[in-house]
C-alpha cells in the first residue's frame, strides 16, 4: 500500500504541534488515513520531541515503526534520528541554522533549506515560522497539493487575520517552490479520495461521546493525560449545555460527579492513575448507593507520580481493585479511537441500566496520540438507555423501596423530586428502603440478600456484553493476547509475521469486569501457544486471566520503557519465542546511546555527544560493557569514553582524554 | 412579604428513631433542622440531606426526605454536585467536625469559595464522637482525649472565621441548648442564596466532658441581643468570631447578597440540567465535527 512517515523532531517550543496538525490536515483533507505519535516530555520548554506522523491509502492501526522523511528543528534531532532515515527517505533541514555532519544511510537525501534566503521578502519572520518552509519543501517531496496545505493554513490563522495568512501561505510557497526545482520528488503516485475524515485524538473522542450520549456534568482535576477531556470540555461546555467544573482535587471530582449521577444527570470525570488513587473510596460509594457515574482512567507512566507524559498500562490491578469490600463496577478497555466514542456512550447507558460506577481505562497513547476515523464513527443519534426510572409513586402502596430486592438485581431508581418516593442514599449497609442495618439493626439475613442483590446485576450485565473473539486463524503457531490500546498494533505485527510466514492470531479484550471467562477460557484451551502482550513491567492481565480462567499464558511481551509498542518489535519478539531464541533484557546500542545522552546532560555538557559505540565483553566487573565513544558537537573531535554496563545499563566510568 | 408555606413539622418524621446517646446534642438540631424545614416551606421531595459520617452524619436518616448519607467528609462534595445538577433541589448538609473540618476541609472551603446555594449544618461537637472520642480539629488546646492523653498541643480550627475570609455568605452560630434560636438560623440559611454556615454547639454528652451544656450556657450570649453588631460588616464579623472564654457568641456573624456559582454557571441558564433532553442538537453536533476536519 501507498504510505509514507514523516518525522519531526525538535524542542518543545519548536512549535511541533502546529507543524504536525498541518501535515495531518492537509494529507485528511485529502482523503488519506493519518496516525500520529508524539513523544514529549514533561517541559514546558525544552527536551526532545518527536512526532511522527503515518500517511496511507488505507486504514492505519498504529503509528508504525518507519521514517521516510524527516524534519529536523534542532541539531539533537539530527543527530537522533537521521541515521534512521529509511532507503529513499529525505532529511529537511534549516541549513542557516542547523548541519549535517554524519553519515545518512544509502539512497536517503539530504535537503539543506536556506531559510534566511527564501523567506526575505515575507516580512518579519518567527523562527517557528522556519517550520512552515520546510512543510511546503516537505509537501512538494511527498507530492502533497499546495493549495489543500494552503487551505488548512488559512483555516487555523483566519482569526489571527488576513495577514498572518498570507504569510504562512507565502511561507509555505517559498518552501514549495525552492525543491521544487531542485529535488525529485519521493512521494507516491497517491489516489487521493478526498473523503473528509475527522482527524481526532482518543481524549476528544471521549468528550465527543460524552455529549452525544447526553453528559450534561463533567468534573475534573488538571492530570496528565487526562487533561485535554478537560480543555475540550471548558471549550465546549457552554454550548453544549455541560457544567464543566474544576475542582480542588479528586476527591471533590468523584464525588460531585457522583452527587450529579444520584440527582439524575448524566455525569463524567476523567483522571490518570495518581487522581484514581484519590478516587477510590468514591468507586464504591457509587457501587453502595447504586449511583450512575462513568470515569475514565487514563493510564500514564507509574508508579507515583511516575513519567507524565508517557504511556503505560500499569493501572489495571487499580481500577480491578478500587475501594473496599465486593461490590458491581464494569470496567472498559477501548481498543482504538473510534471505540472511545463507541465506549462512552455504552458506558452511559451501562452505568444508568445498572447503576454503578464504570470505569473506561484508557492510556496516554490511546487518549492523545490523533488519527484519523471514518465519517461515521461519530454519530449524534446513539441509543440511550437509562434503565428502570420511577417517575410516580403512589405512597399509599407504602413506601418506596430505593433497593427493592428483585430477581434482576436492579431496583427502579426515583430521583429527587419525585413526590413519595423520599429515601435515603446510605454508603452505610442497608435494607430496601435504604435504612441502615450498621448500628443497632444490623441483620444477617438483610444484609446476605442486598450483597446478593447488588452483585446480581453484573451476571446480567455480561450477558449483555459481547464476548471476545478469537481473530484470524484458528490454526495458528501462536495467539497474541491484549486488552485496550493495543489492538490495532497486534493486529498490525501479525499481518507481518504473515508476511514472513508466521501465522499468529489475535484474542483482544475490552470487556474487563464482569469478565467472559467461560467464553475465553474455552478460546485459550484451543490455542497452541499464547503471548500476552502489555505495556507494563508485571503482565497485570495476564495474571487476571489467569485468575479468571485458570489459563497462564506461555510467553509476555512486556513493554514499561514509557514508549508504545510498535508492529517490528511484537513481530521481532513473537518470532524469536516461536523460534526459541532467548530474549534478553540487555541494553541495546540504541538504549546505550540514550543512557550517554543522559549522562552528558546532567553531568558533563550538552557540547558534547555520543559518536560510535562499540560492545566489548567484560571489563572484569562482571557485565559485558557499552564503550561509548563521546565527540565534540561542534569540532566532531573525540573528548573521551563513556563506559556503561550491558547488562545493568549503569554509567560506570568516564574517561576524558588524557 | 413571604409567600412561604409552612408546613407542620411531623411531615419530616423518618422512618426510625435516632440512636444517639440519650442527651446527645444531635436530637436539638435534629428538631431545628425539621423546624427550620417546615419554616422555610421545603417540601419533602425537593429537600436533600446530604451527610458525611459520624453520630451526626446519621441525621438524614432520622428525616423524611430525599438523602445521601455520603463517605466521611465528602458531604460537601456530594451535595454540590446534587445542587449543580437539580438547582430546583434545596440541598441541606449535616455532618460533623471531623467531617468537615478535618478530613473535609478542602471541600468546605471551596464550597465557600464557590458561594454555591447550600446549606451547612455542623454538629460541632469538638470530638470525634463515632469512633469513641479522639481528638476532633476542634477540640480545644490542653483537652485530655484518647488520643491525646497528655492534653491536645493543637490549637483548633475556627470555623466562623474560615468561613468569613473564604467567601461563605451566611455564617452564624447555633447552639442545641437552645433549638428554637438555632431553628431560626437555619431556616433564615437555607432561605439564602448562597452558602450558609452555621456551625453548632452540639455537646457529645459521652466523650466530651469539657464542653458540656452547662460549659456552654455560662458562655453563650446572642449577637442579636447585644446591640451594636452589623452582620453586613465582614471586619466585623471576623472580630466577634475570635471572642471565645468567657463569652461566646451565638447568632448571625455575617450575611451578605453575592451572586452565587449557579448564577454564573452559562450551563444553567436552560435551567435545572436534570431538566434538559439528553439528545443532541444534529447541527450542534455536526459544528463540533467540524473542527476536527
Ligand atoms: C475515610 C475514613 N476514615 C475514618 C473513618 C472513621 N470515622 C468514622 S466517623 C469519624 C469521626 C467522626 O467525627 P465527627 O465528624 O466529628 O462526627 P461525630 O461522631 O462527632 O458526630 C471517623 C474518624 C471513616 N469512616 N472513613
Ligand atoms: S457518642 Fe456523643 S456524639 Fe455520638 S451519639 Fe453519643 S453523645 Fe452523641
Ligand atoms: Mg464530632
Amino acid at each position: 500500500m501507498n504510505e509514507i512517515t514523516v518525522g519531526i523532531g525538535g524542542a518543545a517550543g519548536d512549535g511541533l504541534d502546529k507543524t504536525g496538525d498541518t501535515l495531518a490536515k492537509t494529507a485528511a483533507r485529502l482523503g488519506l488515513h493519518v496516525c500520529a505519535y508524539n513523544s514529549y516530555q514533561s517541559v514546558i520548554r525544552g527536551g526532545h520531541i518527536w512526532l511522527r506522523v503515518r500517511l496511507g491509502e488505507q486504514p492505519l492501526h498504529s503509528h508504525g515503526d518507519h521514517l521516510n522523511a524527516l524534519i529536523a528543528l534542532n541539531q539533537d534531532s539530527i543527530e537522533r534520528h537521521a541515521p534512521e532515515i529509511e532507503a529513499g527517505g529525505l532529511l529537511l533541514y534549516n541549513a542557516d541554522r542547523l548541519r549535517l555532519d554524519l553519515g545518512l544511510r544509502e539512497q536517503v537525501r539530504s535537503v539543506p533549506l536556506p531559510v534566511a534566503e527564501l523567506t526575505r521578502t515575507l516580512g518579519r519572520v518567527q523562527p517557528i515560522m522556519q517550520n512552515t518552509v520546510a512543510l511546503g519543501a516537505l509537501f512538494s517531496l511527498i507530492g502533497l497539493e499546495f493549495d489543500v496545505a494552503a487551505g488548512v493554513l488559512a483555516d487555523t490563522f483566519r482569526h489571527k487575520g488576513q495577514g498572518v495568512v498570507d504569510q504562512n501561505v507565502g511561507l509555505l510557497r517559498a518552501g514549495y517552490g525552492y525543491v521544487r526545482e531542485k529535488f525529485a520528488p519521493i512521494g507516491p503516485r497517491w489516489n487521493f479520495t478526498r473523503t473528509r475524515r475527522p482527524f481526532i485524538t482518543g481524549n476528544e473522542a471521549f468528550a465527543i461521546g460524552a455529549v452525544a450520549a447526553g453528559c450534561k456534568f463533567y468534573s475534573a482535576y488538571p492530570m496528565t493525560p487526562a487533561s485535554s477531556i478537560l480543555h475540550w470540555m471548558a471549550a465546549h461546555g457552554e454550548r453544549c449545555g455541560i457544567v464543566v467544573k474544576q475542582c480542588e482535587d479528586e476527591l471533590a471530582v468523584a464525588n460531585m460527579a457522583i452527587g450529579a449521577g444520584y440527582a439524575g444527570v448524566r455525569a463524567m470525570c476523567a483522571t490518570s492513575g495518581g487522581g484514581f488513587a484519590l478516587m477510590t473510596e468514591a468507586v464504591g460509594m457509587a457501587g453502595m448507593i447504586e449511583a450512575p457515574v462513568v470515569i475514565i482512567e487514563v493510564q500514564r507512566g507509574g508508579p507515583s507520580t511516575g513519567i507524565p507524559t508517557k504511556t503505560e498500562q500499569g493501572d489495571l490491578n487499580q481500577v480491578l481493585g478500587a475501594s473496599q469490600g465486593d461490590f458491581p463496577r464494569i470496567i472498559i478497555a477501548p481498543g482504538d479511537t473510534a471505540d472511545c466514542f463507541r465506549t462512552v456512550v455504552e458506558s452511559f447507558n451501562l452505568a444508568e441500566k445498572y447503576q454503578l460506577p464504570v470505569i473506561v481505562i484508557s492510556d496516554l497513547l490511546l487518549s492523545e496520540h490523533p488519527q484519523t476515523i471514518e465519517p461515521d464513527d461519530l454519530s449524534a443519534r446513539v441509543p440511550i438507555d437509562r434503565g428502570q426510572l420511577v417517575t410516580e409513586w403512589n405512597g399509599d402502596n407504602g413506601p418506596f423501596k430505593r433497593y427493592a430486592f428483585t430477581p434482576s438485581g436492579i431496583s427502579p431508581r426515583a430521583l429527587p423530586g419525585t413526590a413519595n418516593a423520599e429515601h435515603v442514599a446510605p454508603t452505610d449497609e442497608h435494607d430496601e428502603e435504604g435504612i441502615l442495618i450498621s448500628d443497632v439493626f444490623a441483620n444477617q439475613a438483610v444484609r446476605r440478600k442486598i450483597a446478593e442483590k447488588r452483585m446480581k446485576k453484573l451476571d446480567l450485565a455480561l450477558q449483555e456484553l459481547p464476548a471476545p473473539r478469537l481473530l484470524g486463524p484458528a490454526d495458528a503457531e501462536a495467539t497474541l493476547v491484549g486488552w485496550g490500546s493495543t489492538r490495532g498494533v497486534i493486529a498490525e505485527a501479525i499481518q507481518r509475521l504473515a508476511a514472513a510466514g508466521l501465522r499468529a492470531n489475535q484474542l483482544h479484550f475490552k470487556y474487563l469486569l464482569p469478565f467472559h471467562a467461560r467464553e475465553a477460557a474455552e478460546i485459550l484451551a484451543r490455542c497452541r501457544r499464547t503471548i500476552a502482550i502489555e505495556n507494563n513491567s508485571t503482565g497485570q492481565f495476564a495474571r487476571y486471566l489467569r485468575g479468571e480462567t485458570g489459563h497462564a499464558v506461555s510467553e509476555k511481551i512486556l513493554k514499561y520503557d514509557g514508549e508504545p509498542f510498535e508492529p517490528r518489535l511484537i513481530a521481532e519478539q513473537v518470532k524469536a519465542i516461536l523460534e526459541g531464541r532467548p530474549r534478553r533484557l540487555d541494553v541495546t546500542e540504541a538504549e546505550a546511546r540514550e543512557i550517554a545522552y543522559h549522562y552528558l546532560r546532567t553531568r558533563l555538557s550538552e557540547e558534547l555527544r555520543p559518536g560510535r559505540l562499540e560492545r566489548l565483553s567484560g571489563d572484569g566487573q562482571g557485565e559485558p560493557l557499552w564503550l561509548v565513544e563521546i565527540i565534540n558537537r561542534d569540532s566532531g573531535h573525540k573528548q573521551g569514553e563513556l563506559r556503561i554496563g550491558a547488562e545493568t545499563g549503569s554509567a560506570r566510568s568516564w574517561r576524558p582524554n588524557a | 412579604m413571604s409567600t412561604i408555606l409552612e408546613l407542620p413539622i411531623e411531615t419530616y418524621a423518618g422512618p426510625v428513631e435516632p440512636d444517639w446517646c440519650p442527651g446527645c446534642g444531635d436530637f436539638g438540631v435534629l428538631k431545628a433542622v425539621k423546624t427550620a424545614a417546615a419554616r422555610a416551606g421545603v417540601r419533602t421531595k425537593d429537600l436533600v440531606v446530604v451527610s458525611g459520617i459520624g453520630c451526626s452524619s446519621n441525621l438524614p436518616g432520622y428525616l423524611h426526605a430525599y438523602g445521601v448519607h455520603s463517605l466521611h467528609g465528602r458531604a460537601v462534595a456530594v451535595a454540590s454536585g446534587i445542587k449543580l445538577a437539580n438547582t430546583d433541589l434545596k440541598v441541606v448538609i449535616t455532618g460533623g467536625d471531623g467531617d468537615g473540618y478535618g478530613i473535609g476541609i478542602g471541600h468546605f472551603i471551596h464550597a465557600m469559595r464557590r458561594n454555591l446555594d447550600l446549606t451547612y449544618v455542623v454538629m460541632n461537637n469538638q470530638i470525634y464522637g463515632l469512633t469513641t472520642g479522639q481528638a476532633s480539629p476542634t477540640t480545644m488546646k490542653e483537652h485530655r482525649t484518647k488520643s491525646t492523653p497528655r492534653g491536645n498541643v493543637e490549637l483548633p480550627i475556627n470555623p466562623i472565621a474560615l468561613a468569613l475570609v473564604s467567601g461563605a455568605t451566611y455564617v452564624a452560630r447555633g447552639f442545641s441548648g437552645e433549638p428554637g434560636h438555632m431553628a431560626g438560623l437555619i431556616a433564615d440559611g437555607i432561605q439564602h442564596k448562597g452558602f450558609a454556615l452555621i456551625d453548632v454547639f452540639s455537646p457529645c454528652v459521652t466523650y466530651n466532658h469539657l464542653n458540656t451544656y452547662p460549659w456552654f450556657k455560662e458562655r453563650v450570649y446572642k449577637l442579636e441581643d447585644r446591640p451594636g453588631h452589623d452582620s453586613t460588616q465582614v471586619a466585623a464579623a471576623l472580630e466577634k468570631s475570635f471572642e471565645w472564654g468567657d463569652r461566646i457568641p451565638l447568632g448571625l456573624f455575617y450575611r451578605d447578597e453575592q451572586p452565587t456559582y449557579e448564577d454564573s454557571e452559562p450551563a444553567l441558564k436552560q435551567g435545572p440540567l436534570v431538566n434538559q433532553k439528553l439528545e443532541v442538537d444534529g447541527s450542534l453536533f455536526q459544528s463540533l465535527i467540524e473542527e476536527f476536519l
